[in-house]
This record gives C-alpha cells, sequence and structure tokens, in this order.
C-alpha cells in the first residue's frame, strides 16, 4: 500500500511483495491461525515473533505450500495466489532454511541442494552435471568450499548447515524465511548469516525471521509483526519499539522477573569430579559441585557440555577419572546406576530424550521410580496417580488428566512432565540442559522460579545453556567449555558477558 | 573420503572372488566360462527380484508378497499359454498383472497407512491362494506348455539365454532410474529422511506406491521367465523365494531401515548368494547344509552392514580428530 | 539435609487440580480394537453354528483347539517383543531345531523329562543367540532373524536331510495329545495358563510397563533409567523358550521330527499378533486382543475345515481378514473426515 509518506521520501514502492489477510487455519481441536495479517517487504527482514503455539511454524508451512489456509487470501505483490504445493510455492519465489534438517545423507550435496526441482536433459533424465556446476556456484557465493559431488554424510555439522542454506538460495527467490536459523550455529557461523541476511537484503528480497532471541531481532530485522494463540497482535518498525513492549504483546501481560535470584545459601560439596575424559568427547574435566547451589555450564555449540552431563549421568562411559558423590565413588555402569546415586538428567531434546509420547503423563512421570510405586514388581495404579498429583501439582502443570498423552502437551507442560519425573526420584544432583531451549517466555520463567527453588531447598543444580543472559541470571558460578576442556571458571564480579564469550571462543585476556 | 578400497561393493566383489577362488581349488571346472554363464543364468530371477525388493525396502518398506505374485503370474502365463495366446500378448499380461498385484499392495500402504510388513503378509497368502482356485491345485507341465513359450527365456544370443539378456537389461534400466531419475533420488530420500521429503515436495506415500508397483512388475515378469524355464507351474513354486530375496538385499549392503543401497550391491548381493547356491553340491557339501550356510552369510553381512554405518561418536576434542577434512564446531 | 516427608513433593496452594482420568476405563475398553474384535469373534462362532452341525460339539471344539494353541503361545511372547519395537521371526526354524535335538537325545535313549529338557534348553539357547545379537550387538531384529531362521532349520537340515526321527516314547505323546480334564487337553490348559501369566507379566508388572515404554521411545526410556538391552534380551529368551514349548507339544502331537515341521508358523503366528490388535512398528497391543485372535483363527480354521475347504484357501480368507480387520477402521475414519 503505497502512502504519501512513502513517495514523499522517495523511498522503493512500499508494497508488500507478499501479504497474509485474514488468514486461518484449523486443525481438529485446535485453530492454529485465526484471521492473521502478515506484511513481507522487499529489501526487509520482518520479524516474526510469538510464543510456542502462536502459529509461527503454521505460516511457514502456509508459506511453503505444505499446508493450505482454510479460510483469507495470500497476495503476492498484490495479486491473489494460492500454494497448492511445495513446488507451486517454490515457483512463486518463496524458500525457507527450515529448524529442522530438510537433508538426506545418503545423497550427494548438488543432490540434496536440488531435491524437488532438479535441472533435466531432453529425456526427463537429472542433469548431473549442470546440477554440479549450479551447486558449486551456490556454495562458493556463500563461501562454502565443498565438493557437490560428496555425499553429505561424510560433511560436519556446519558444512551440512551451509549445504541447507544452498539449498534455499537454490531457489530463485523473492521472499526468504528462516526459521530459527542460529539455533544450533556457533559464534562465527552466527556472524556469516548476518552476512548473508545482509546481502539478501541488498539483492531487494523480502526476508521473514522467525526467532525468539531479542538480541538477533533487534540486530537485523528492520520491522516486526507479533503473534499471540494465532491471532495477529500487531506490527511496525523495529526502530520504534522496545523489548519489554514486545514481550508484553507476546504474552499479554508484564513480564519482568525473568531471572528470580534467591540468595543462596551453599552447603558442602555434594558431587566432585575430577580428571574425567573420554576418547573423542571431553579431557581431564574436573570441578565441584555444593548443596544450593547453581553451577552454570557455558560453551558454544559442541563445546561437549552435553556429553560431559551425558557421562555423569551413565549414558555414556568415561575413559579416565572418577567421579564421587559425598565422597564415595561412583560406578556407573548406566542410567540405573546414576539415579541410585543420586544425579538425574533433564536432557536438551525432550521430545526424543526426555518424554515418552503415546505413553500417559502418570507413566512418564513414575518411570524411574517404578519401584517405589510398585509391590513385588506388580504396578499399583493409585500409588502412581498418587505420586504424579503430587509432583506436577507442584509444577503447576497444565492438562486435561493425568491419564492424558503427554505428547499432546504442549513444550512448556512437557518439560514440567520430565522435571516432575525426576523430582520423584529424590535427587541429590539435578542436570538441566538448555531447560528452557524452545519454551515460550512465561513458562522459561516459571522454569527459572522452579530451579531457584530446587536450589534453596538443598539440591546441587547443573545449568547447561548457551543463552548469556540465562547463564548469568541464573548460576552462582560459572564454567567454561571449550572444545571438549575446562576453559575457566567464572564467579562474582567476574562473570561477566565479556569474560564468558572469550572463553567460550578462546580468546586471550580477560576483562578486569 | 572413503577410498575405492573401502567401499562396500569392492569388499563384496573380492569376497565373490575369494568365494570363486575356494570352489576352484575343489572343482577347477566350476570358473569355466561355459559353467559361470550358467550360474548367471539361474541367478538371474534372484537379481532382478533383489532390484526390485531393493527399492521397496529404499523407501522404509518390505514386500514379502513377491514370490507369491511371481508364481501366480507364473501360473496366469501357462494358462494363457495353454489357451494359444502369442507368448508377446503374455509377456505383456504378466508384466500388467504383476504392476496390479503390486499395486494393490501400494495402495493399501499409501492410502491406509497400513504398515507394508502386515499388507504383505497378507497378500502373500492370498496371492498364492489364488493360484489354487484358478487351478483346483492341478499343475502344469513341460508336455502341457508350447515349445515356444519354454524356449524363449532359453534361446541363445551371443552366448547368453535370453532370460539372462533380461535380467542384464533390467540392471541397466535400474542404474539409470535410481541415478539418474528424480523418482530414484525421491526412494533414497523418503528412506533417508522421511520428514524432510515433505518438505521439497516429494509424497512419501506416492514414492513408496511406485516402489511396489515396480516390485511387483519384476515379480511377474520373471514368474513367466521362472515358469518357462523349469518347464512346470504349480502352487508352491519359488516358496520361500521372498526371504532369500531380503537376504541379497541385506548381503548387498542395501540398510533395512532404509534410504541407503546401491544397484551394484543388490546384484552383487544376489550373485553372492546364487554362485553360493551352485557351488555347495559342486564342491561336496550337502545341499541340505546350503540354508544354514545361507543364514551365516546373513548375520555376517549383518554385521558388517551396521559396523560400516555406525555413527561415530561426536568428535570434539581436536586430538581426536583423524580426517582433515571436516571437524565439527 | 534430607527428611522423610520430601520437601518437594507438595507445596500449599499451587497447582491446578487435575484429574485422574477422563474417560473411565469400561468407556475405552468398549470402543477398542479388541472389543471389535471380540465382536468377529462371535458373529464367526454363531456363522460356524449355523453353517454345520458338528460344530458345537464340545470333543470337536476341544479338537479343534489344537490348531491354534501350540501358534498361541508363541504369539504371547512375540506379541511382547513386538510392542517393544522388535519381531522374532525365526520362531519356527528354532522349534524344528528344538524337535531336532529331541529327536537325537530320543535315538541316544533318553527319559521324557530329559527330551523336555533339551526341548526347552534348545529353545532358550537359541533365544539368547537371537537376544545377543539384537540387545548385545544392536542389530536390527527383522533381519537377524531371517538370517537366524536359516540358520537354525538349516542345523536341523544338516543333521536330519531328508529323513526323520520317529519312534518318540509313548508318555512323551502326552503333551500334546493327553488331556487334564475332560475335553480340555494339556495344550488347552497350557494356553490359559500362559495367557493368564503373559497377561499379568504385560499388563500388571514393571516389566510390562518398560516393555510399553520402550516400544514408543527406546532413547527416552534409556534416558530414564531403564535397562533396555536387558529387558531386550530377556524378551528374545522368551520368545525362544516358548518356541521350546511348542516344540515339545508339537512333536509330541505329531510323534515325528521333520526338519520341514512348522513351516510358515512364523507367519501365522505374526499374524495371530497383529489380528490380536499390536501394533507392528510397537507401543501398543494387548494379550486378550492376542487370545481373542487366537480364537478367531481357530474358529475360521476349525469351522472352514468342517466345510471341507482345503488348507490353501483357508488361508486365503486368514489373510484377507487380516488386512480386512486393519483396513476397515481406516476405511471408516477416512469416510468420516
Amino acid at each position: 500500500m503505497l502512502t504519501e509518506t512513502a513517495l514523499a521520501k522517495g523511498a522503493e514502492a512500499m508494497a508488500p511483495v507478499l501479504s497474509f489477510r485474514g488468514i486461518t487455519k484449523t486443525f481438529p481441536g485446535v485453530r492454529a491461525l485465526d484471521g492473521v495479517d502478515l506484511d513481507l517487504y522487499a529489501g526487509k527482514v520482518t520479524a516474526l515473533i510469538g510464543e510456542n503455539g502462536a502459529g509461527k511454524s503454521t505460516v511457514v508451512k502456509i508459506l511453503t505450500g505444505i499446508y493450505q489456509p482454510d479460510g483469507g487470501t495470500i497476495l503476492v505483490n498484490g495479486v491473489e495466489t494460492h500454494f497448492p504445493t511445495a513446488q507451486a510455492a517454490a515457483k512463486a519465489g518463496v524458500t525457507a532454511i527450515h529448524q529442522e534438517t530438510v537433508l538426506f545423507d545418503e545423497l550427494t550435496v548438488a543432490e540434496n541442494i536440488f531435491i524437488g526441482h532438479a535441472p533435466r536433459t531432453r529425456f526427463g533424465l537429472i542433469d548431473t552435471s549442470a546440477m554440479e556446476v549450479e551447486a558449486k556456484r551456490l556454495l562458493t557465493s556463500i563461501g562454502a568450499d565443498l565438493d557437490p559431488r560428496i555425499r553429505l554424510r561424510e560433511l560436519g555439522i556446519a558444512s551440512k548447515h551451509l549445504v541447507a542454506i544452498a539449498r534455499a538460495l537454490s531457489i530463485d527467490a523473492s521472499v526468504v524465511i528462516m526459521d530459527e536459523p542460529t539455533a544450533a550455529l556457533s559464534h562465527k557461523e552466527i556472524h556469516e548469516l548476518y552476512e548473508l541476511v545482509e546481502k539478501l537484503k541488498a539483492q531487494g528480497k523480502a526476508i521473514l525471521f522467525i526467532s525468539h532471541k531479542f538480541d538477533e531481532i533487534f540486530r537485523i530485522a528492520d520491522r516486526w509483526t507479533v503473534f499471540r494463540d494465532g491471532q495477529f497482535v500487531g506490527s511496525g518498525e523495529i526502530a520504534e519499539v522496545t523489548e519489554a513492549r514486545l514481550v508484553q504483546l507476546m504474552v499479554g501481560r508484564e513480564v519482568d522477573k525473568i531471572y528470580p535470584k534467591r540468595p543462596a545459601r551453599i552447603g558442602p560439596p555434594v558431587l566432585t569430579v575430577a580428571g574425567y575424559s573420554h576418547p573423542t568427547e571431553f579431557d581431564d574435566i574436573g570441578f565441584t559441585l555444593h548443596q544450593g547451589e547453581i553451577l552454570g555450564f557455558y560453551g558454544l555449540v559442541g563445546a561437549g557440555r552435553s556429553e560431559l552431563m551425558q557421562a555423569l549421568f551413565g549414558i555414556t562411559r568415561p575413559s579416565k577419572g572418577a567421579c564421587r558423590i559425598d565422597d564415595r565413588v561412583m560406578v556407573l555402569r548406566g542410567t540405573a546406576d546414576a539415579i541410585s546415586a543420586g544425579i538425574v538428567y533433564v536432557p536438551e531434546d525432550r521430545g526424543r530424550q526426555g518424554a515418552v509420547k503415546g505413553l500417559p503423563i502418570f507413566q512418564n512421570v513414575t518411570l524411574p521410580s517404578l519401584a517405589k510405586t510398585s509391590r513385588s514388581g506388580f504396578l499399583r495404579l493409585a500409588e502412581e496417580f498418587r505420586m504424579t498429583r503430587d509432583y506436577t501439582s507442584r509444577l503447576d502443570l497444565r492438562a486435561a488428566s493425568l491419564d492424558q498423552d503427554v505428547g499432546l502437551l504442549s513444550g512448556g507442560n512437557q518439560q514440567k512432565v520430565v522435571i516432575a519425573k525426576w523430582l520423584a526420584t529424590r535427587p541429590r544432583v539435578i542436570i538441566l540442559d538448555e531447560p528452557t531451549k524452545g519454551i515460550d517466555i512465561g513458562s522459561k520463567a516459571a522454569v527459572h522460579d522452579f530451579m531457584s527453588e530446587l536450589a534453596a531447598e538443598g539440591l546441587a543444580v547443573i545449568m547447561v545453556s548457551s543463552e548469556i543472559p540465562e547463564v548469568l541470571g541464573m548460576s552462582d558460578r560459572v564454567i567454561v567449555m571449550r572444545e571438549g576442556r575446562i576453559a575457566a571458571e567464572f564467579s562474582g564480579d567476574r562473570m561477566t558477558p565479556e569474560n564468558l564469550v572469550r572463553a567460550a571462543a578462546g580468546i586471550e585476556g580477560e576483562a578486569a | 573420503m572413503t577410498g575405492i578400497l573401502k567401499s562396500r561393493e569392492a569388499i563384496l566383489a573380492l569376497a565373490i572372488l575369494a568365494l570363486l577362488a575356494l570352489v576352484a581349488m575343489r572343482f577347477p571346472a566350476f570358473i569355466l566360462p561355459g559353467n559361470l554363464a550358467n550360474v548367471l543364468t539361474d541367478t538371474s530371477p534372484l537379481i532382478i527380484l533383489a532390484l526390485g525388493q531393493m527399492v521397496v525396502i529404499l523407501t522404509k518398506c518390505i514386500d514379502l508378497s513377491i514370490a507369491a505374485s511371481l508364481a501366480l503370474c507364473g501360473m496366469v502365463a501357462g494358462l494363457l499359454n495353454m489357451a494359444g495366446v502369442p507368448i508377446a500378448v503374455i509377456l505383456l499380461a504378466v508384466i500388467v498383472l504383476g504392476a496390479l498385484l503390486g499395486a494393490f499392495n501400494g495402495l493399501l500402504v499409501w492410502k491406509l497407512g497400513i504398515p507394508s510388513i502386515v499388507v504383505t503378509l497378507g497378500t502373500m497368502t492370498i496371492y498364492r491362494g489364488i493360484i489354487f482356485l484358478l487351478t483346483a491345485g492341478k499343475w502344469i507341465n513341460a508336455h502341457q506348455m508350447s515349445p515356444e513359450f519354454k524356449a524363449f527365456p532359453r534361446a541363445m544370443i551371443l552366448g547368453f539365454p535370453v532370460m539372462t539378456w533380461i535380467m542384464i537389461a533390467i540392471v541397466a534400466i535400474f542404474a539409470v532410474l535410481i541415478y539418474r531419475t528424480p523418482l530414484g533420488r525421491a526412494f533414497f530420500a523418503v528412506g533417508g529422511n522421511p520428514h524432510a521429503a515433505v518438505y521439497t515436495g516429494i509424497s512419501v506415500g506416492r514414492t513408496q506406491f511406485a516402489a511396489f508397483v515396480i516390485s511387483g512388475t519384476l515379480a511377474g515378469l520373471t514368474g513367466y521367465l521362472w515358469v518357462a524355464r523349469y518347464a512346470v507351474a504349480y502352487v508352491d513354486i519359488a516358496g520361500g523365494f521372498e526371504l532369500d530375496v531380503v537376504a541379497a538385499c541385506v548381503i548387498g549392503g542395501v540398510a533395512i531401515a532404509g534410504g541407503a543401497g546401491s544397484v551394484a550391491g543388490a546384484v552383487m548381493g544376489a550373485l553372492f548368494l546364487g554362485i553360493m547356491k551352485n557351488a555347495l553340491p559342486v564342491v561336496g557339501i550337502s545341499p541340505f547344509a546350503q540354508m544354514a550356510i545361507s543364514g551365516i552369510a546373513i548375520l555376517v553381512a549383518i554385521a558388517f552392514n551396521a559396523r560400516s554405518s555406525r555413527q561415530k561418536g561426536r568428535i570434539i576434542l581436536k586430538q581426536a580428530e583423524h580426517r582433515t577434512v571436516e571437524g565439527t564446531a | 539435609m534430607t527428611s522423610t516427608v520430601d520437601p518437594m513433593a507438595t507445596a500449599p496452594g499451587r497447582g491446578r487440580n487435575i484429574p485422574d482420568r477422563l474417560v473411565p476405563g469400561w468407556k475405552r475398553a468398549l470402543k477398542s480394537w479388541e472389543a471389535l474384535l471380540f465382536a468377529v469373534a462371535v458373529a464367526i462362532f454363531i456363522a460356524n453354528s449355523l453353517a454345520s452341525p458338528y460344530f458345537l460339539d464340545p470333543w470337536n471344539l476341544s479338537d479343534a483347539s489344537f490348531n491354534f494353541t501350540e501358534k498361541a503361545i508363541i504369539a504371547f511372547a512375540m506379541a511382547m517383543l513386538i510392542i517393544a519395537g522388535e519381531i522374532d521371526l525365526s520362531v519356527a526354524a528354532i522349534i524344528a531345531l528344538a524337535s531336532t535335538a529331541m529327536g537325537l537325545a530320543m535315538s541316544a535313549g533318553a527319559s521324557v523329562p530329559v527330551l523336555v529338557l533339551i526341548g526347552l534348553a534348545t529353545g532358550l539357547i537359541c533365544g539368547a543367540f537371537n537376544g545377543f545379537l539384537v540387545a548385545g550387538l544392536g542389530l536390527p531384529s527383522i533381519v537377524v532373524t531371517i538370517g537366524t531362521m536359516s540358520l537354525f532349520r538349516g542345523i536341523a537340515y544338516i543333521v536330519l536331510g531328508d529323513g526323520a526321527f520317529t519312534g518318540y516314547p509313548d508318555a512323551f505323546g502326552w503333551f500334546g495329545q493327553g488331556y487334564v480334564w475332560w475335553v480340555f487337553s494339556f495344550e488347552l490348559v497350557l494356553f490359559m495358563v500362559m495367557a493368564v501369566v503373559f497377561g499379568l507379566l504385560l499388563h500388571a508388572t514393571n516389566f510390562g510397563r518398560r516393555v510399553y515404554v520402550i516400544g514408543n521411545n527406546a532413547t527416552a526410556a534409556r534416558f530414564s533409567g531403564v535397562r533396555v538391552d536387558r529387558i531386550r534380551f530377556i524378551l528374545f529368551l522368551l520368545t525362544g523358550l516358548m518356541s521350546g514349548i511348542a516344540a515339545i507339544c508339537l512333536t509330541s502331537r505329531l510323534g515325528s521330527t521333520r526338519p520341514s515341521i512348522a513351516t510358515g508358523f512364523e507367519l501365522e503366528v505374526v499374524t495371530m499378533v497383529v489380528l490380536g490388535g499390536v501394533n507392528i512398528l510397537g507401543g501398543s497391543g494387548s494379550i486378550p486382543g492376542v487370545v481373542i485372535a487366537a480364537l478367531v483363527m481357530g474358529l475360521v480354521t476349525f469351522g472352514l475345515g468342517l466345510l471341507n475347504v482345503p488348507g490353501i484357501v483357508m488361508s486365503i480368507i486368514i489373510g484377507a481378514l487380516l488386512i480386512g480387520v486393519i483396513a476397515l477402521p481406516r476405511l471408516w475414519k477416512m469416510a468420516r473426515t
């Protein structure tokens, strides 16, 4: 929509390249999108902000032709359009870098880039040489030095990510969707991604940027749109809005105490680790954890923190070193041993490692504690429900019944079930691996609140996190890991963002 | 990059050569070209069906009904022959029938979402039972088949029988199909990452349907070849053959979890089994030992498959990196 | 400091009151697969009794039970294995090997208790071998058991060639041919006892709960302290053991051992399990369902047998039944939306 201001400013045409007007999408029992509007402008980055369940991934799926809207219109350059298939969306110039990996290990780099739209020869066969040449060109344009003929499975994670980006760019697009693109990237890669975004903007592409990291949003976005519970709540220029206002729109209320700190009453050491090593994942790890303490573990993705925690929990075996609880050396042959020693682990990958979807909430909660609820090996459901009621009410779980399939709960509530499960085992040490990753801001505050209470009640807490505000806000002490080793340990005044980042990246020197 | 020597296909080729060498030590006449040609012809049905099964397994499915489809189409071929239908029409008929049998499987998997092992477990008995319904259990014997019917697969061209040429043609077509067509690449995509395939516009169900149609078509064609070559058709022909076919795929490195495998591998897996089957009686091992040896070969192949595809734990420590090409972040 | 009351368990004034269950148990049972199958069983029973005057005779019914009892006891163990996300296609081959081992022992003059022991032991050893390959080495069970299927039966062929063991002692015949009380044969009683044992094991014990968990998400199970590998190993021991027991019954009933004994059993057992409502991909299913499925298959085979339908046509009907019973609910759902 051309405004006089825009004309007066002599700006480029301010008509949106792509718009949603009153788009609705309903699934059985859930209205994912309720009459939402969205505008994407050429050469500008629009950040789509909202809690989990706000409808962002549904928007992406409609834009890429995977879902069809039930109501409303999609306008491309002012013309009403449909994307009945993924191919149609691609043809209309919409491409996406997804959150999940859309890649295939057994195909070559070039085939991965062009799958679904490979160039053909006269006979309808795939034109492999043309495909490889074009793939090479795309890769070079994003600074990736990869041979398009090798199989994807031979590449490391960073290179695979570059292939995913190349794939998104292989479609001559006017709209580029980036869905939580920096979730698994190192600082260097994030920086390169920002440069790529600038390049795409300069090429006049319209970018839809989905993220819940406000520092990122304020760094690269030009405009913002907020959804809440499937509804459009507002949009505008980034320059004219504050983080607090965005959060307020997202949540519908003011949320200030995201990082509640309670005075720490640190008790005697509970867990002592010395010389802990693994052949490929970490080396010479040593630290002490005290009762009532929250010990933060910071580092870049791939620094080895989760691997260390999983070894402490008995998932993998260390090759050297000892870990002691209350001065007793622990021999861990499996997770059952760790649990009986009082160490529990709330995993990062909630869906795959934490909750058992398909089973009811109460069965999830009692799983490691069956010995306690059962008698002579026989189940006692009344006991299981009692245990579940106790711990889920403590965590303010929201569910229709304790019998409900845990897979139907929201991410935040699934996390609560997982935490309830571990609390029921009465642990001494609880390890939380990225506990608020991908969780809406309301539940985030609740989890943090809860962590503080756990520490106050005498538990020893280890928190692995990649978010500096969270690490600094919640921890009493921070250990920074880099490439499988402990790079530094900070406490008190020396717990600053600069120190953390430097230690994690291996830059010498410290701020005073 | 893995060197050529370490590739699975190369190891399989070496294993075949080693097997031949072992046999030749006891019975040198085995590796005479004439005999090897016979072995190749004998193994052709297995090779053809292994290719069909390969695309099914690639898409994370399994087709246990191929032997029954083969038998049914073979019987129909025999019946048509007795009714005086020309060979060309018979060939067309078995191909179409095989495709339909495969399509039935494929539809149940695609449109109703029934797991393929259940579908083909059911159709396996249904298809074989239909043979009985068609013939009330009677056999078609050699003297009831026309001479052209029996002679066609054995007709010699350039030193090899037609059956072998058909197999070679199918291998060639498959190589193009798998490596150079979008459908061929889709088989790998669907099996390797079915959730992601949707984002690239590939329909998982439709790809699986195509795989079953291909598998059924090949079973139909092989039905005629089998019945014509062995000059007999009855309810129980090729009984249990579906397991040999799956074994050939496994030995050939086709991952049962889907998404990985190669045409060369499937062909060599079938060759390995075929050579073994032919060699054992000649070397003096009782044919009764064949089953046990097949079983051991399968188990060894599986263990080998697993070892080569096992993902190494995350390599985080710099000193643990062996490859200079790619490390992790 | 620890205390007897867990301070983390209840905090005053917090939390929502979430009901334990929304839908009462009996209501859920009515809508279940098992209920549908039970209705099918009743329908078949009525159809059969109308079709043939010989059907309702208790001794005929008792005779009929022989055609499903041996498969059913394996099916109970197989159901648990499939719920846990694995499969064992070697069960029929284990029967062949166990029967061959018993035949060897019999030829060496072993007494009946020793024969039984050997049958059970062979079953356990084969099960342990499968368990080692799948749970110990982490190999995929479908192809492993296709391999061991060939191996086990292959060994039987090596031992016997195209011969047979006959001349089992008369006392041995009691397992497969004897009666405990009135029309209740040993096999039928064994079936009922195993139904109760496995029913309790799967539905009322910690072990059974863990089986369901593994079938739904083995990774999360491992991360929750479940000894996944140990449980998988035990499940393969169970299918092996049940195959051993079935071998004793079958050999005793037939009075002989051929290496081709029980050919095709494994597929009938899997059919019985899937017909019983167990999801072939794992994670759900029940023993009562398998019991009803066994009865359905038994009723169908028996009823058709009375009508002189040939065996191979019977298997068409079983195959069609398998697909039909699974397809119908899905077609219904598709028609509704």
